[in-house]
């Protein structure tokens, strides 16, 4: 599958599991596609970590406002329904547990729920950012990324082996060939996605999967 | 009546190894001006106490290009690759702190507060070294606050006795910052009559505030 259509099948799964009313922070990349494929009828309240409530569409280049820009930096717009706060307010909100979902990439997720999201050892550092504050704070947290690396290795392992993000957080993952289901016993694969069969999935993944054959949805 | 003044008369006093908080996020509601007057100073070995090191040529980020920094209290310098790279290469000590524990550090140390507990980084790298204190059945990392000697802070509107407003993701750590250092020096876009702000909408008190700079 190309890789645009890997990346809007997970967002479009994604989106389903966001209900109306709900305050929802998507991260920077591809989680922020999910805001396109909403079900009808659903509105969700976006956070943005630097400081506001309410991100609506990226404006036109000519509208864009200096003072008005998402946690990537990117020019967006703010919604009737938002409202703007300082950093200490924002992640109030996200440690508070006042943000009901976040949706995250993910370098690594293991058996635990355990996320490895922000630095791989001998790389250049970047820094967490807010990352580690969402993870612990957001009530949901789903991981939304492709089932493998390029080169093939598993992103779902037994164990994380780069630095953690945040210990047992993780609850959903949601890839281009599967969603699972994070428990305290281990990983429950839930749904396969269309054209995919559980022997694929299970063979693309690094640590081991509790499902029932007769039970698995397809999305 | 809070003094108004020019950038450059604005950053005069600072000095080598001094500690400074530069409001901003990727740029975004940091002084510009302010920033450009300590560049064109050139007072080096600064300890810095800001979100990012935002980008090359770009708030916080002209500091990192001219090398004035010695220490560095940041949650996110990816977005320039001189501070990775000094990083690595120990020209700049970098302590990488999670942005909501960095907020709070700096609204403690304005706060008279001891510190925060927070449960953010237990688990991972940023426990190594720090008290873990259990409340209720769960673990939270006591982190200090933060105090500066100057704050260099960029607000939308002040009247003349430095009530300040923000605009939109500008204001992000600015209100923090106002409370934590000893010196607090904004930049503002418009500097109003007394009463022009309605004491219902400001943000920060004037009180804080020690000097404006009326810039862009």
């Amino acid at each position: 599958m190309a890789q645009m259509d890997k990346r809007v099948r997970i967002a479009k799964r994604v989106a389903k599991e966001l209900h109306d009313g709900d305050v929802v922070n998507l991260g920077i990349g591809m989680p922020t596609l999910v805001a396109n494929y909403l079900s009808h009828g659903v509105s969700i309240v976006l956070h943005s970590e630097n400081g506001f409530l309410g991100i609506g569409p990226e404006p036109q280049a000519e509208l864009a406002d200096k003072d008005l820009v998402n946690a990537g930096g990117k020019p967006v717009t703010i919604q009737e329904n938002g409202c703007c706060f300082d950093s200490a307010m924002s992640f109030a909100i996200i440690r508070g547990g006042h943000v009901d979902t976040t949706v995250l990439g993910a370098l690594e997720v293991d058996e635990q729920g355990n996320l490895a999201n922000w630095m791989v050892p001998g790389k250049r550092i970047s820094g967490m950012g807010g990352a580690m504050d969402l993870v612990v704070g957001a009530k949901k947290i789903i991981i939304a990324m492709e089932h493998n690396n390029k080169d093939g290795t598993a992103k779902i392992v037994k164990q994380c082996s780069l630095p953690l993000t945040a210990k047992a957080e993780v609850d959903l993952i949601i890839t281009d060939m599967a969603v699972i289901a994070v428990h305290q016993d281990g990983l429950y694969l839930t749904e396969i996605a269309e054209g995919t069969t559980v022997e694929e999935v299970v063979a693309a993944t690094g640590a081991q999967l509790f499902f029932s054959e007769d039970n698995l949805g397809i999305f | 009546m809070v003094k108004i003044c020019t950038a450059n008369e604005a950053v005069k006093d600072i000095s080598e190894g001094m500690c400074i908080m530069i409001g901003g996020f990727l740029g975004v509601g940091t002084p510009e001006g302010l920033v450009q007057a300590l560049v064109d100073k050139g007072t080096k070995n600064l300890t810095v106490i800001t979100n990012d090191s935002a980008f090359p040529g770009v708030g916080v980020g002209k500091l990192q290009d001219s090398k004035q920094m010695s220490t560095l209290y940041t949650s996110y310098i990816g977005g320039h690759p001189e501070s990775g790279r000094c990083m690595e290469e120990g020209d700049l000590k970098i302590i990488l702190t999670p942005q909501g524990t960095l907020a709070e550090q700096i609204r403690a140390g304005g706060s008279g507060l001891g510190g925060i507990l927070t449960p953010t980084g237990v688990g991972t790298v940023v426990e190594e070294g720090k008290t873990q204190i259990v409340v209720a059945d769960k673990t939270y990392l006591l982190e200090e606050p933060l105090k500066a000697d100057v704050a260099l802070l960029k607000a939308y509107k002040a009247d003349c006795h430095g009530n300040l407003i923000y605009r939109f993701s500008a204001r992000n750590f600015n209100p923090l910052m106002a409370m934590a250092a000893r010196t607090v020096i904004v930049e503002v876009e418009e500097i109003v009559e007394a009463g022009a702000i309605e004491p219902d909408n400001v943000i920060t008190p004037g009180i804080f505030v020690d000097l404006l700079v009326k810039g862009r």
